[in-house]
């Protein structure tokens, strides 16, 4: 396979709308991100079956802004199916031809080769190209033309690359992340990459902001926002900072969850008394009451096929995690151990429940496989919060308290494999996983 | 490769587009809309348009107004019981008191604001807040103020009056606030 130089483009002006990600990461180049957004990945446990990979230095990388091979090998780590092989104080790139026999020393059974050069015109140009060296084959490779602002999501996309053609599946490290800080009296929202670099500010708000929610398109994000001193819920345009009230009625309004059509959203109102679960359209409207319940019903989720929501009640005594068609109906119990199960979250792939539980007056993420009903709970801390799914189903991403401060993490299902996204100067919280972005 | 040709004219255009998508300041009032709108801008984005279709404009919210007074030597605070949305015994007098005076004036409008201590997720703690604002409002209904001038809302946790994970703070941050506007 050959490496396909892109060339220089002029501005067009039908954009296609499978570019949203990379208007990202170049608009990221521009800003001066404060030091909050800044995140570091720590790999802690073992896996027990892990593919070896290394990653050599791309050719150029001490000239480039972005060490790539790092981003790119830290990615596959963090999905808990990679080990990397030390392939330090090589000199190779896309176009050298591996020792074999060198690297299965090594015992790697892959390794990708680079190089990064900076152009005239000041982009860069990354390239790259994966090796099988058990079988001592070339797996392919692919070229990119970039701004500096898009090194990071070219590493992203590198790794997705490797991912895909080595396990057979999507990788979602050029997908996106939202979450909310919190930094003395400012509460932001903010929209990032998957690995938690790059973040960019969204919303910024005296007044307390909960629950982002992803729209299936990967452009807007649903949240609550406090600040008409009340729990309002917004649809925002990330492009374009453009917001839309979708609910705010008599009362609260709260734990918006879009259907995978991305037509209508389900939230929690109050304004019939109690919180109850709703159907609105995605343009607003009025709402249609989903159920009737004596006691509270909210942080609806939809499954995949959007023929179930799950979702929170207490009509039994304590909080449990219910299903019920989207259409209403008779609600289901999920959850039966321990007596306070919230904040469900299902797996794209419909096999898992992932949603926390308190146990001994601490609360922890847990994951059910939902067709044996079997639970694991997958974390040693007690104060984690809020789990999402990533688009493949293999990992969660969800908040939890590490030495008093609130901190993002990524696990794998069995919680083998955890990934600090640790920032500083704010408590980071409520963290959103977004769908797959098309190409 | 299709795919990494359009993600170089994507990032031409970015680059194009870099240089006017900085964040967007608000410094106008609140939202005070009381309906839910179905289509158009909403109060933040107001020079967003100028971004393309995936970068990220900020928006910045500035909060003003404030609590006017209620009923003169009332506590505006009623604390709830662990686990508890029951108004208590004691607090019977301070919610009289603050009936005659929504009564005494029938355009005053007052928001009850809910409350919970940290412990637990934010929107269950949402729902929970929810039910003591709800037992101050029926409470206040029962004392025939009119259901028009009360509105019961939540916090949840999202709140707490005394930072800290001590009895004393959950205990002090388990309550509803009857906020006047």
């Amino acid at each position: 396979m050959t490496i396909d130089r892109t060339p220089s483009t002029s501005f067009s002006a039908a954009l296609p709308q499978t570019l949203r990600r990379s208007f990202l990461a170049a608009l990221a180049s521009s800003s001066a991100l404060p030091a909050l957004a800044q995140f570091r990945v720590e790999v802690t446990g073992v896996g027990l079956t892990q593919l070896p990979i290394a990653i050599a230095p791309f050719r150029g990388e001490p000239q480039s802004p972005q060490k790539l091979a790092a981003i790119v090998q830290a990615d596959l780590e963090r999905s808990g199916q990679f080990r990397g092989v030390d392939a330090s104080g090589t000199q190779l790139d896309e176009t050298s031809r591996p020792d074999v026999a060198l690297w299965k020393q090594k015992l790697a059974d892959s390794l990708v080769t680079g190089s990064v050069t900076r152009l005239a015109d000041g982009r860069f140009d990354v390239r790259f190209r994966l090796w099988d060296v058990v079988r001592g084959q070339d797996l392919g490779g692919q070229g990119y033309a970039v701004t500096a602002g898009d090194l990071r999501l070219v590493a992203h996309r590198i790794a997705d690359y490797v991912y895909e053609k080595l396990t057979g599946e999507r990788g979602i490290f050029s997908t996106r992340i939202t979450y909310v800080t919190k930094a003395g009296k400012r509460y932001s929202l903010w929209i990032a990459d998957a690995d938690g670099e790059n973040a960019q500010s969204a919303l910024s708000s005296p007044e307390p902001i909960i629950s982002p929610a992803w729209s299936p398109s990967g452009r807007q994000v649903a949240y609550v926002s406090f600040e008409s001193r009340k729990p309002v819920v917004y649809v925002h345009d990330v492009a374009s900072g453009r917001r839309r009230l979708l609910a705010n009625f008599r009362g609260s309004n709260s734990a918006p969850a879009w259907a995978p059509n991305g037509e209508s959203l389900a939230v929690t109102l109050t304004r019939d008394g109690g919180s109850q679960l709703y159907m609105i359209s995605a343009d607003g409207g009025e709402p249609r009451r989903l159920m009737q319940s004596s006691g509270i019903d909210t942080e609806p989720v939809f499954s995949s096929d959007g023929r179930t929501i799950f979702f929170v009640s207490d009509r039994g005594g304590a909080p449990q995690i219910y299903k019920v068609s989207a259409s209403g109906g008779n609600a289901e119990r999920v959850t039966f151990t321990g007596n306070y199960n919230i904040s469900p979250s299902v797996s794209p792939d419909g096999r898992w429940l992932a949603y926390i539980s308190r146990v001994g007056g601490g609360f922890k993420l847990h994951v059910m496989d939902l067709s044996a009903g079997t639970v694991t709970a997958i974390t040693d801390t007690t104060a984690d919060e809020n789990p999402s799914f990533a688009p493949n189903s293999r990992q969660i991403v969800y908040a939890t308290l590490q030495q008093g401060r609130e901190s993002l993490m990524t696990t794998t299902l069995d919680g083998k494999i955890k990934a600090r996204l640790a920032g500083q100067g704010g408590d980071i919280r409520e963290p959103d996983w977004g769908p797959f972005l098309k190409h | 490769m299709i795919t990494f040709k359009r993600l170089s004219i994507a990032m031409t255009v970015a680059a194009l587009m870099a240089g006017c998508s900085s964040g967007v300041k608000l410094d106008e009032t609140p939202v005070t809309d009381k309906s839910a709108l179905s289509s158009g801008a909403g109060t933040g984005g107001a020079n967003g348009g100028a971004t393309g279709q995936s970068g990220v404009a900020g928006v910045d919210l500035t909060q003003s107004g404030g609590d006017q007074a209620g009923p003169q030597g009332v506590s505006r605070i009623v604390y709830f019981d662990y686990d508890s949305y029951v108004i208590k015994a004691d607090a019977q007098p301070q919610i009289e008191a603050h009936a005659r005076f929504i009564k005494a004036s029938p355009n005053r409008k007052v928001v009850v604001e809910g409350h919970t201590d940290e412990r637990g997720g934010r929107e269950y703690n949402l729902a929970l807040g929810q039910k003591r604002a709800e037992a101050v409002r029926r409470s206040l209904g029962l004392l025939g103020v009119s259901d028009a001038q009360v509105e019961a809302v939540s916090f949840g946790k999202e709140k707490p009056a005394v930072q800290g994970f001590s009895e004393d703070a959950f205990a002090q941050n388990r309550r509803a606030e009857l906020s006047y506007r």
